[in-house]
């Protein structure tokens, strides 16, 4: 990547601290083994050989809007070397980069900001054979080939270990405010221009705005919007995830036990999720999937994800 | 047809018992569904590339149920299926494999239903584009994905090939806009991946199936996400002496943490060729156009459209037009949309190709290309996505004249290798198809084309879904091909 011309000033890129080639060289080619990040999002298997993905920034782009780091990278670390250059990556805090993508789940501002998904660009990742393969491509539109890191995510590291990405970022807002409100969640929905989050525990409505300051006080006042300083505390009993049409259901649900994102169908619930069950065919798919990917079971060996949690 | 399209059939499928076939089909759907009169074949035998192949049966489907008896028939019968949306792909991804079951969706083009407040609606894939967004205007929304050939592909090609479209900028292409898709397997069977829901169970199904270019089953219903139009529209013209200083421009801009709804460019070849299609005063004296669109709530808008034209004035602008009215913003696009019918005004024949690169390579990867024509003999003319890095040069030339598919074909092929080596990709939005499979292992190693092949296998393991498109053979793998004759490269 050529770097001329960029402001490195205090941006971190001593790089990865181990390449991807020597990560694939520790996962090898025989015997169980899994990866863990920093254990935030799960755990590594008990009883089975731990390997670390790679950690550190190698770039930045601001032009390109674009960021190569490793998969064992802080999410945190990724954040505030961003943050120098007046942006973000869509990819909730907390964590390893590889961990968040390979779990999959957006944060509370995918309402504006999309499916966390969509961030992953390209990904070297190691394969069964303890193989290096490259998914996607570096730039920010590209239809060439099959969409492998859209099957990498959420895939909970059973069909290859993350090595390094080049994730898509974006610009920070000049403003952001959260408020509150009385009033109807879908009237919020439908009369705010995108809001970036619509939470709501059954009673009340929590709103964050970004943009220019203007439009957002104009906004807030044409909603008699209440200035809070920070969103709602998250039930961390279960994540459960509802067509958003279906959320007015919760109505019935005791206030506070739930906080839902509205138009989105993401609910942090005090309760678990109740347990679903997949149809035939896509488990049929999903076993077909595995068997071409890792046809011994040796990458995270035991882990379903059509089960996971 | 034009002067580079292929006459030989170009794969050495065994040959299908089309009778046995079409009997088969015909006990499943009525006869009026089931068509092979040579006429028909004729017209299924392409796209809108140049290439060809000769269709077996063409079905006309009208419901999921529909779609899967024809399926059924070509699992049975281990023949290959091919969907057909509008044909209006460009890489050779409809052009169907050697006596395929052509499975067409124009007959299901109905929106099922539209939830205009969480901004979802369940469309059947031969819904056309424009169509969709035009039914729901009222309503406020709008399906964000415009391919430029919109008013005629149908949402299920959009999915089939992650189209984008000069206002993916801001929202993203295709897949970024698609909740769910129900599908019907190359087994015949049928299942909806992803959902209306956030977070459905397991791997991401939904996100591998679009843009699989038709190789992983028939999309028979689509779940869309609308998007909110805004409440304020900023267009602007601005003129560049050089194209290197508008295309230095765009960088500037992204790094400036704005990201406008659209950022396009046109040379001066372009503007020349569409000022005369459509009388708009277009900047014809200039060496390049950028038409720019900033929208959303109004002093970001204000503050977005200050800054960029600060912006500009350090690369050299000249004119800065802003478009007055919905009318002047329509004639403005209505010059960029039309580039391609305004070429007939230049030459008989032309040849569009699509790649990526970063944006801040494009001044260079763009000077290439005027060189790489230059020295072919050729002309060009280039229109495309600025904002996303999206080059779409249109070689120009008359198929008329001996030898000059040759140069064209050459200087195709140094286009798509200059954008690899600036770090770009193959493509942006149209696809593999054909056209650029053999050029794969230019971006990708044989492992990587492995993995893919592995995912293409466990979704069709009879390998029946509109084969041979996408993954070059991997008896050949590892090594750069000519593209298959007629290819556009």
């Amino acid at each position: 990547m050529d770097l001329s011309g960029m402001d490195l000033s205090g941006m971190d890129l001593s790089g990865m601290d181990l390449s991807v080639e020597d990560f694939a060289a520790q996962v090898g080619s025989t015997g169980d083994v899994c990866v863990a990040g920093l254990g935030t999002r799960a755990t590594p298997i008990e009883g089975v050989r731990l390997v670390h993905a790679p950690i550190g920034v190698e770039w930045i782009e601001p032009a390109e809007m674009t960021i190569c780091c490793g998969a064992g990278t802080p999410v945190d670390d990724v954040d505030a070397a961003l943050a120098e250059q007046g942006q973000q990556v869509a990819i909730p805090s907390g964590g390893t980069i590889g961990g968040a993508l390979a779990v999959g789940r957006s944060g509370i501002r995918r309402l504006a900001y999309g499916a966390m998904r969509d961030s992953l660009l390209q990904a070297h990742y190691v394969n069964a054979a303890g193989k290096v393969v490259k998914a996607g491509g570096p730039t920010v539109k590209n239809v060439s080939g099959f969409d492998l890191c859209r099957l990498l995510v959420g895939s909970r590291g059973t069909l290859g270990f993350i090595g390094d990405v080049i994730l898509r970022t974006r610009p920070k807002a000049a403003f952001e405010q959260w408020f509150t409100s009385d009033r109807d969640p879908w009237e919020l929905l439908t009369g705010l221009f995108r809001p970036t989050s619509v939470l709501w525990d059954g009673a009340t409505t929590w709103v964050l705005l970004e943009g220019d300051e203007r439009d957002v006080a104009d906004m807030a006042e044409r909603f008699d919007l209440v200035v809070v300083a920070s969103g709602p505390d998250l039930p961390t009993g279960g994540r459960w995830s509802m067509p958003p049409a279906e959320l007015p259901s919760l109505r019935v649900a005791v206030p506070g036990s739930f906080i839902a994102e509205i138009g989105v169908g993401v609910v942090h619930h005090s309760r678990p999720r109740p347990d679903r069950s997949a149809d035939a065919a896509q488990a049929s798919v999903h076993a077909r999937i595995k068997a071409e990917f890792d046809p011994v079971g040796r990458l995270n060996p035991g882990l379903d994800v059509l089960t996971a949690r | 047809m034009t002067a580079l399209e292929s006459s030989e059939p170009s794969t050495t499928a065994p040959r299908v018992d089309l009778e046995h076939v079409a009997r088969s089909l015909r006990t499943r759907l009525r006869d009026d569904q089931v068509r092979d009169s040579a006429t028909l074949r004729n017209l299924y035998r392409h796209d809108a590339s140049n290439m060809s192949e000769r269709a077996g049966i063409v079905c006309f489907p009208e419901s999921t149920a529909d779609v899967q008896e024809c399926v059924q028939v070509a699992a049975e019968l281990n023949v290959p299926f091919m969907a057909r949306g509008s044909g209006t792909g460009l890489a050779g991804g409809a052009v169907p494999p050697r006596d395929a079951i052509v499975i067409s969706t124009t007959k299901m083009n109905e929106i099922i239903s539209v939830d205009e407040v969480n901004r979802i609606a369940w469309v059947e894939p031969g819904v056309l584009n424009l169509d969709l967004s035009k039914q729901i205007a009222h309503l406020g929304v709008h399906f964000a994905p415009d391919p430029s050939s919109q008013q005629t592909c149908s949402i299920g090609g959009n999915v089939a090939n992650n189209s984008g479209g000069p206002h993916c900028l801001a929202d993203g292409v295709t897949n970024a806009h698609i909740h769910a898709i129900e599908v019907v397997l190359p087994d015949g069977s049928v299942t909806v991946l992803g959902g209306e829901e956030p977070e459905p169970d397991g791997l991401d199904l939904r996100g591998v199936f679009v843009g699989s270019e038709g190789m992983f089953g028939v999309a028979t219903k689509i779940c869309v996400r609308l998007m909110q139009n805004p409440p304020e529209v900023a267009t602007l013209l601005m003129d560049f002496g050089s194209v290197a200083e508008g295309a230095n421009l765009v960088s500037d801009i992204i790094a400036a943490g704005i990201v406008p709804a659209a950022v396009e460019m046109m040379d001066q070849l372009c503007l020349i060729a569409v000022e005369e299609f459509i009388h708009a005063g277009l900047p014809i004296d200039q060496a390049a156009a950028l038409l720019i669109e900033v929208v959303g709530p109004p002093a970001g808008v204000a503050a977005d459209v200050e800054q960029i034209c600060r912006l500009a004035a350090a690369r050299n602008v000249g004119d800065i037009r802003v478009a007055a009215d919905d009318a002047e913003r329509a004639l403005l696009w209505k010059g960029r949309k039309s580039a391609f019918g305004a070429i007939a005004n230049i030459m008989p024949n032309y040849y569009l190709h699509d790649t990526v690169v970063p944006r801040n390579k494009l001044a260079g990867v763009l000077e290439q290309i005027y060189e790489i024509i230059d020295r072919h003999d050729l002309r060009v003319l280039n229109v495309f996505h600025a904002g996303d890095g999206n080059l779409h040069p249109l070689i120009l030339f008359d198929g008329s004249i001996e030898g000059v598919s040759e140069r064209v074909h050459a200087a195709g092929k140094e286009i798509v290798r200059a954008s690899v080596d600036a770090g770009g990709v193959l493509s942006g939005e149209h696809g593999i198809g054909l056209e650029k499979r053999d050029l794969m292992p230019l971006m990708f190693s044989e492992t990587d084309l492995a993995a893919q092949a592995d995912l293409r296998r466990a979704f069709d393991p009879q390998l029946i879904s509109n084969p041979d498109k996408v993954l070059p053979d991997p008896a050949t793998c590892g090594e750069i091909h000519s593209a298959p004759e007629g290819a556009w490269i």
